[in-house]
């Protein structure tokens, strides 16, 4: 049955108020978490999304421990709130299972993982809330809290969701529109303009498939502006608090870069 | 490369920028959804001479002609003005911009898809100046619904709001720009609603009532007529308001329809209308094998033909069977006063009335105990969709109260719609006495439980009944045919040239020639109708030196010229097909197209897209290869002249040789057909003389004839249609476009069955399309040659109509073509006049690796969304153009009455069906239908289909003379086919 919400109208503006090639608000906070090594909460509309690093440390099991290199362990909950329909889904679920491996091949070539010999890296990702681009926001938040735990990377990993309407492009969907229009996920590396992942679970025609591509990997650098800008700010503002005190607590930055 | 920005909204607004609401699914289960939007500042108003915001349409003073707004204005209307009156703002003399408000598209978007779809064509219309104003989205016009406010007030108030920064929008602008001299334009409000109005002049905001806005227009008598008359009842109460009679039963609520009929105990389809009694009805639910009968009025209750409605059945053993009688509207409620009934208050006459209907309904006690004939019977309790549109009307002259010319005093009358299906329509107008012997327009806007009659209101006149102008019009009205000219955006899509476009010279770099065959000097040439002008395929074949033939079927090339995604396509997309009337035709593409580029006229070079195959002598396929072709057609024969070509044993050239080739190749082809259970199937066609090309007054009918040639065209094009179709689902099982004919439910023939069987003793086999072409074969009655062609014809009425579907929706079992017996099928031959073969060519092209698939074309969605509107299109026009045939079929046996001196047409006829006052009748010369209808009732005996006349025993399939006359009622002035019995015995004042 076709939606009685127009995805893109006339005048040019998705359901939201958007037009094509909007993103939605990207607020991102990098306060500590807990014991987490680094942490951030990254929200993309009303995706909103925490992320724990812990490591490099010692592996749980020795089996996961390599000799050149550390392992990477990606774990994903998602909250029973985070729909709109209540459901707990267990850990052993497929679905998430195959998030969190395309999370880990994400990030494994851009970690130097060759840094850390004999170490795991843990990756604990929370789905606060969900309203489309969940995988954008897993990843973006991911690179972030790498970042904050002090993780050497080659670049920043840029995520976001992008979709063709008819024929008209879209970037950065909403639920309703990732099940209405064939979308997919690029994340890629601004500097290098490298890709390090790309995912479709619909169908999409090869002629569209180029232009949504080049657009995604575009909208990869205007992500970059927000993030570098949220490090930037906690950066400094860490650097304020050592000059002042030496005890360095108060690690919490809000960050809104309002 | 596009600007890609991230919109920005603070936590703070939350409250204006997110909304939470829960949804119920329909398992009942809930859920939450939570919604954010993002407000702006860039949303223009669209006012020419703003300063603030660009792309701005409307001129910059709105409307100066209004007598209470002398300094300009803007309307801005509310939802429920463009749900009631949306003829008043579709009419070309309702001129005033109009601002048009997001939360309003919505509402009506919500309320009735129909009218949404009217109006963003309104939007579109270049004469018309709207602009739509994405009020939700702008941040100063955004409003949050409050508690315990209904969704209605919410809007109401958005509305109000929106309209109120629009009055300080625009003020801004004079006083910064011009000074304070000048006024600025008012932002008025049009709304129905009393209360609304007064809130919006608290905020000190104009607000207006449509009546009271249209009063002060310029032509404001045409103009109030086409008001609907929701609006009248406040203004002039009716005098017997009080008292009113409840006529109807009360429809259910929407939830408790849509509860009933999940749970299974009411039923849901489309209503038809019994075009013999218009007491009867009946509804086809997926419930029950056979459709719900409905009897009476009450039980009725104010269905409209075509409406979706929920139906309660009744206890089986108050099941009752079809009355046998033919019972006329017309001549039933000859006497009701418009007037009066509007109340209903006479209560001894509507009393009288409802007694004389009750007779009429009053089932035959016999008729009902016959099991075999009684069906479900039951009531409708709601109405889920109204499909009302405007119907083609007379006025009755009986009820007018005054026919003086000059009288322009508001008269209640009614208009009668052509179509048999529909109740008569009471109407509200000034114009009557001049809008008597026309044929108009008029819109049904409700029906009230008070009323007897739905009431409806005048949209336009088309001009006087029986001029041809008049009729052709009504009736491409009635089919909903499209036939305005092509707009300037379509015509621009067309080739630079011209007329004088050809297919340039053959040369590497040309881009016509690439990737195309040269199949110029083949002896190619068409076969069609006489007078065609739109040749859309052409024929060649010759033998190999191996032995085998090669066969060739071009075809136009039209997906060369319509590109996808053009207004042009969009435009074919929504004809679906051409629309072939007698002495018109109403062109899918521009003329240029049809009948010069694309036609493949002889001696001219033309693109087309050939199928060719390798065919051995016994008509098998060896092989077939596709490919756009250029060809030089080498002549256009008729039918017949291919036929004396073919006959005349003198001629030897290559292009007879040819057509001989063709011509056995395509017997061997038929006869191939035949043996997989093919069937042959049968309508009535006739032909029509038209006297000459100016006055085209119909000289006289007759039956169309077959030749050789016309089954050597259909074969081929037969065998060109299923290659492609096989081609086209090999390459795109997703989204091909294919066409099927389901086979049809045995019940549907069991009452042919039962009649062959009991009148003339023959058994119809009908388990498959084989084994019924076998027995339709035997029917046979040595005395009667034109017995046969009749029960084909009636088997043909008894299948499923032929669809367009698109491949990856339906099953692959189902793919089957019945009268075919072809297991895949679809259209490719005709691509001038049908759309669906426009998207066959187009996914063909794409299968050959000629060029891309149109992104459209790979969406199931999309394609099916396009075939929905083919297949309703190609629907109506066979309608149409059967309509237009019969309407002809009038005038002729009118002037062949005049010429033999006025006493009508002698012509034998069969009986069809019996009722207990009259006999169907077809008369095969003519291809028409009618009725004999007798003053009382016969010795009847439906069990046996028989009825007994004046001591004469008639039956079905009987051979019958009848007087056919035209004559003119004298009530609505119509032309109408009167027939009488001659023999066996003359019913003349019976």
């Amino acid at each position: 049955m076709a939606s009685r919400i127009e995805i893109l109208n006339e005048g040019g503006f998705r359901s939201d108020g958007r037009r094509q090639f909007e993103l939605r608000t990207i607020e991102i906070d990098l306060a500590q978490q807990g014991q987490a090594d680094g942490s951030a909460v990254i929200a993309h509309g009303l995706t909103h999304v925490l992320v724990s690093v812990f490591g490099p440390r010692e592996a749980r099991m020795r089996s996961h421990t390599m000799h050149d290199r550390a392992n990477i362990n990606v774990e994903i909950s998602l909250a029973a709130f985070s729909t709109g329909d209540r459901r707990k889904r267990s850990r052993g679920d497929k679905r998430i299972l195959e998030f969190a491996s395309t999370i880990k091949s994400t990030f494994e070539p851009v970690i130097q993982t060759t840094l850390y010999p004999r170490s795991q890296i843990d990756i604990f990702v929370q789905v606060v809330q969900q309203d489309g681009g969940l995988l954008q926001a897993c990843i973006n938040g991911t690179t972030l809290a790498l970042i904050t735990a002090g993780i050497a990377m080659l670049d920043f990993v840029c995520a976001i969701s992008g979709g063709v309407h008819s024929t008209s492009p879209l970037l950065d969907l909403t639920n309703l529109e990732e099940n209405d229009v064939p979308n997919m996920t690029v994340a890629v590396m601004p500097k290098t303009q490298k890709v390090s992942l790309l995912t479709m679970d619909t169908r999409l025609h090869v002629e569209r498939f180029e232009e949504i591509f080049r657009l995604a990997v575009e909208a990869g650098s205007t992500i970059l502006v927000e993030m570098k800008a949220a490090v930037l700010g906690r950066s400094s503002r860490l650097i304020e608090s050592v000059d002042s005190s030496t005890q360095p607590h108060g690690l919490g930055v809000e960050n809104d870069n309002s | 490369m596009v600007e890609i920005t991230v919109l920005k909204r603070s936590r703070t607004e939350a409250a204006l920028t997110q909304r939470k609401f829960f949804k119920k699914t329909a398992k009942g289960k809930v859920f939450k959804v939570l919604r954010e939007r993002y407000l702006r500042d860039d949303v223009s108003c669209g006012i020419d001479g703003c300063k603030i915001c660009h792309d701005t349409p409307l001129p910059s003073y709105g409307d100066k002609n209004h007598s209470s707004f002398p300094d300009g204005h803007f309307l801005l209307p509310d939802t429920n003005v463009f749900l009631s009156q949306m003829d008043l703002i579709e009419s070309p003399l309702f001129g005033p911009p109009i601002i048009l408000l997001q939360t309003v598209m919505e509402e009506v978007r919500h309320r009735s898809l129909p009218l949404y779809n009217r109006l963003k064509a309104l939007t579109r219309m270049e004469d018309k100046k709207v602009w739509v104003f994405y009020n939700e989205f702008r941040s100063e016009t955004a409003i949050v619904r409050e508690e315990d406010e209904t969704p209605n007030d919410r809007n109401d108030r958005g509305i109000r709001k929106a309209t109120q920064w629009y009055a300080q929008h625009v003020a801004l602008r004079s006083s910064s720009i011009r000074g304070q001299d000048q006024n600025s334009p008012t932002i008025l409000l049009l709304t129905e609603d009393a209360a609304n109005r007064f809130k919006a002049e608290k905020l000190g905001l104009s607000a207006l009532s449509v009546r009271k806005y249209v009063e002060g227009m310029k032509d404001s008598p045409q103009l109030l007529d086409l008001l609907a008359a929701e609006g009248s009842d406040e203004i002039e109460p009716t005098r017997v308001a009080t008292g009113r009679q409840v006529l109807y039963p009360e429809y259910l609520s929407t939830g408790i329809l849509v509860a009933g009929v999940k749970a299974g105990s009411l039923h849901q389809g489309h209503f038809n209308a019994n075009q013999y009694n218009y007491l009867e009805g009946n509804v086809s639910v997926p419930g029950f094998n056979k459709p719900i009968l409905l009897i009476g009025r009450e039980n009725m209750n104010r269905a409209v033909q075509g409406d979706v409605v929920v139906v309660e059945v009744f206890d089986e053993k108050e099941w009752k069977a079809p009355a046998d009688e033919v019972v006329d509207q017309e001549s039933t409620l000859k006497d009701d006063d418009a007037e009066e009934s509007e109340g209903e208050g006479d209560a001894e006459k509507s009393g009288q009335l409802r007694e004389k209907e009750a007779k009429m309904v009053k089932v035959e006690k016999i008729a009902s105990l016959r099991s075999l004939e009684r069906l479900p019977t039951g009531r409708i309790v709601g109405v889920i969709k109204r499909n009302w549109r405007a119907y083609v009307c007379h006025i009755e002259s009986t009820s007018l109260t005054s026919s003086n010319s000059t009288s322009l005093s508001i008269q209640t009358v009614f208009a009668t719609p052509v179509s048999r299906l529909l109740p008569r329509i009471r109407l509200r107008t000034r114009q009557a006495p001049t809008l008597l012997n026309q044929k108009i327009l008029v819109t049904i806007d409700r029906w009230d439980a008070t009323s007897r009659y739905p009431e409806g209101h005048f949209v336009r006149a088309l001009g006087r009944a029986e001029t041809k102008e008049a009729e052709q019009e009504s009736l491409l009205l009635e089919f909903e045919v499209p036939y305005r000219p092509f707009g300037k955006a379509i015509l621009d899509c067309l080739p630079q040239q011209g007329e004088q476009w050809v297919v340039p010279p053959k040369t590497e770099s040309s881009k016509e020639w690439k990737d195309r065959e040269d199949l110029r000097g083949l002896n190619i040439c068409s076969i069609d109708p006489p007078g065609c002008q739109d040749i859309d395929d052409a024929l060649h074949a010759r033998v190999l030196p191996n032995g085998n033939v090669e066969a060739g079927v071009h075809i136009a090339d039209v997906s060369h010229f319509v590109h996808p995604d053009t207004p042009m396509d969009n435009e074919a997309a929504a004809r679906g097909t051409t629309v072939y009337l007698v002495d018109k035709r109403i062109d899918m593409l521009p003329a240029l197209l049809g009948t010069n580029l694309c036609s493949l006229r002889p001696f001219v070079e033309r693109l087309a897209f050939s199928a060719i195959w390798e065919l051995s002598p016994e008509a098998d396929i060896v092989n077939v290869r596709f490919t756009k072709s250029v060809i030089a057609s080498k002549a256009a024969f008729t039918y017949e002249e291919a036929q004396i070509r073919k006959d005349d044993p003198h001629l030897q050239d290559d292009l007879t040789q040819s057509i001989r080739l063709l011509n056995t190749l395509a017997q061997k082809l038929k006869a191939k057909r035949m043996a997989a259970g093919a069937l042959n199937l049968a309508s009535p066609e006739v032909k029509i003389h038209l006297d000459s090309a100016e006055s085209s007054d119909p000289i006289d009918v007759e039956q169309k004839e077959m030749r050789e040639t016309n089954s050597l065209v259909e074969e081929f094009m037969l065998l060109a249609n299923i290659s492609v179709a096989r081609k086209i689902e090999e390459v795109f099982p997703q989204t091909a476009v294919l066409r099927r004919h389901m086979p049809p439910p045995k019940t549907n023939f069991e009452k042919l069955q039962d009649l062959l069987e009991k009148r003339k003793g023959f058994k119809l086999d009908v388990s498959s399309s084989g084994v019924l072409a076998k027995s339709l074969d035997l029917c046979v009655d040595p005395d009667l040659p034109a017995f046969n062609t009749l029960v084909r014809i009636m088997a043909t009425r008894c299948m499923l109509s032929a669809e367009y579907f698109c491949s990856g929706s339906v099953g692959k079992n189902t793919f089957g073509h019945y009268g075919l017996a072809s297991s895949i099928y679809t259209h490719f031959t005709s691509p001038i006049r049908r759309y669906a073969d426009v998207l066959a060519h187009r996914q063909l092209s794409a299968a050959i690796g000629y060029s891309p698939l149109h992104p459209s074309l790979h969406s199931k969605a999309h394609v099916e969304r396009i075939l929905e509107v083919v297949n309703k299109r190609h629907r109506l026009a066979q309608m149409a153009s059967r309509a237009s045939v019969e309407f002809y079929v009038g005038l002729a046996l009118k002037a062949r009455g005049e010429r033999g001196g006025g006493t009508g047409v002698t012509e034998e006829a069969f009986v069809i069906r019996t009722f207990r006052n009259g006999i169907g009748i077809f008369v095969s010369k003519l291809g028409i239908e009618g009725l004999v209808t007798f003053k009382k009732d016969m010795l009847f005996d439906a069990e046996n289909y028989t009825m007994t006349v004046a001591g004469m025993v008639i039956s079905v399939f009987d051979k019958v003379v009848v007087r056919i006359e035209v004559e003119k009622d004298r009530n609505t002035h119509r032309g109408k086919v009167k027939m009488t019995l001659v023999s066996p015995i003359d019913s003349k004042g019976m």
